[in-house]
């Protein structure tokens, strides 16, 4: 087991710091075992003792599978570890006496809510506005009841892998949000209970995406990079085939 | 008659502005006018080959110019190409801006752009892009601007060529400057970096991202972006080194 001291740079906005400043602090006897977050907790016990108020940041599953934490860690959301969530990264991929920076996600559209918290409600209000399946699609089938090829059920799980964390917007210099649409869209539209609505449901979620203010996609595939599920940009370039087939192909006009 | 019931909430008006002015709908824009402006650039290196490849104190490049400038159907052409450049470029300032404006007032203090199969120019199109449509300003002015607006360009004198100028020897003075030749090159540099993504890139915006044609795609990208370019830079280089006799 060893111990090491990190000079941590952390971002905190409200109450004490109300328009959002970086504060530096020193963290002794951080365990290379602990995880990111762990550490987080460490630093949060000592401010406590202290007095002083901790530092907020979000996490629920601490499994990689929930999609809450959302740190951007020396300039990568989730941290320099690909396909791994900030929950999972563990202090062993760090040196002794490093400066590491912690900042929110940053973008228009998921405001501040303290320190590293961010609302994403955005996204929540893009899968209401299409991203479900309002048939009646009955009690779960009988195995093989449904047809549909193995791997294009595989594609659609990998779509479906997205934990809806934010870190594609995160990442993205354009702070576009199309990689969590393409994932969603992509992942119904290759389902038979998906393709019923699919081009409804395609213009409806482009339409939300766009009034949140997330940024326009230029393909630059930093999202895919920083994506703890790794979720392709093949699941955008079919959101962009879907919403041309929607929107030129369909008689269906999303309102 | 039968009532319909289906649409009478839907209304189809608009649909098509809705469409082009989304986020998609802007990337199909920015592609389409790319591809456009792609096929554009090969026609435009092999008729200015002409400059360098036939050395006949430029009858060739001149009787070309002369017909790229008096027939209808590329003067048409023409009017599109101008408007394509046009939109490409509002349309990418406009992405730019609006871009920049959703990452929110706060930027990052650290960030790496780490990506899974674009190049680093993908970062940079807009700054490419800014730099290239001031190239394109000085360019027209240059040539087309002079040719078409001034007296600063002589009678191509020929026969069947009644009216035409001698735009070769306009050129070929302006690379008597090696500052112009440098200004070119290093235009054509930006160039190659921008196409490097935008040649894939405009496949990707249209969803055409398959596993069978996308290698093929990224081969013909990486080298139209790499020939193309070079075609067009080595034009200055050969015409400076035969005016000052290295060749």
């Amino acid at each position: 087991m060893e111990n090491m001291t990190l000079k941590l740079k952390i971002w905190r906005q409200g109450g004490k710091y109300p328009k959002g400043e970086f504060v530096n602090y020193t963290l002794d006897g951080v365990n290379t075992h602990m995880s990111f977050l762990e550490m987080l907790d460490v630093l949060n016990e000592k401010l406590i003792q202290q007095k002083e108020e901790p530092i907020a940041f979000e996490h629920d599953c601490r499994e990689g599978i929930c999609g809450t934490c959302s740190l951007v860690i020396n300039g990568y959301p989730h941290g320099p570890m690909q396909q791994t969530t900030a929950c999972q990264l563990h202090m062993r991929h760090f040196r002794d006496g490093e400066t590491v920076t912690i900042e929110p996600w940053r973008s228009r559209a998921f405001p501040v809510v303290k320190d590293l918290v961010v609302n994403r409600d955005a996204f929540d209000r893009i899968i209401q506005a299409g991203g479900y399946i309002s048939i009646d699609t009955g009690q779960a089938q009988d195995g093989n009841a449904i047809p549909i090829e193995k791997d294009q059920a595989s594609h659609a799980f990998d779509a479906a892998t997205c934990i809806g964390c934010g870190a594609c917007v995160a990442a993205c210099p354009n702070a576009s949000a199309m990689l969590f649409v393409g994932a969603k869209v992509s992942h119904l539209a290759q389902m038979p209970q998906g393709k019923v609505e699919k081009d409804t449901r395609v213009q409806r979620m482009i339409a939300q995406h766009d009034a949140e203010g997330f940024g326009r996609c230029s393909n630059i595939t930093a999202c895919e990079a920083e994506c703890p599920k790794g979720i392709s940009v093949e699941h955008i370039a079919r959101l962009n085939r879907q919403y041309i087939g929607a929107t030129l192909g369909s008689e269906k006009v999303a309102n | 008659m039968a009532t319909k019931t289906a649409d009478r909430t839907v209304s189809r008006v608009g649909w098509f502005q809705k469409m082009i002015t989304s986020s998609v709908g802007q990337k199909i824009v920015m592609s389409l006018t790319g591809l456009f402006l792609i096929t554009f650039l090969v026609v435009h290196l092999i008729g200015n080959l002409q400059l360098i490849l036939v050395e006949d104190e430029g009858y060739s490049f001149n009787s070309y110019a002369y017909f790229m400038t008096n027939n209808p159907v590329i003067k048409t052409t023409s009017i599109l190409l101008y408007a394509f450049i046009i939109i490409h470029a509002v349309q990418g300032l406009a992405l730019w801006y609006y871009n920049r404006k959703a990452r929110g007032t706060q930027r990052y203090a650290v960030k790496v752009d780490r990506t899974a199969g674009a190049s680093k120019s993908s970062v940079y199109m807009g700054s490419l892009g800014m730099v290239i449509l001031a190239f394109i300003i000085v360019h027209m002015v240059q040539f087309w601007g002079q040719m078409h607006f001034t007296d600063n360009v002589g009678a191509f004198e020929a026969e069947g060529y009644k009216g035409a100028k001698n735009l070769y020897a306009l050129v070929s003075a302006t690379y008597e400057n090696i500052w112009m030749v440098i200004f070119y090159v290093v235009a054509m540099i930006f160039i190659a970096f921008h196409l490097w993504h935008g040649f894939r890139s405009s496949f990707q915006s249209l969803g055409l991202n398959h596993k069978k044609y996308t290698p093929l795609i990224k081969a013909v990208g990486y080298a139209y972006s790499v020939l193309v370019p070079l075609g067009f830079a080595i034009i200055p280089i050969i015409m400076y080194l035969r005016n000052h006799g290295a060749l």
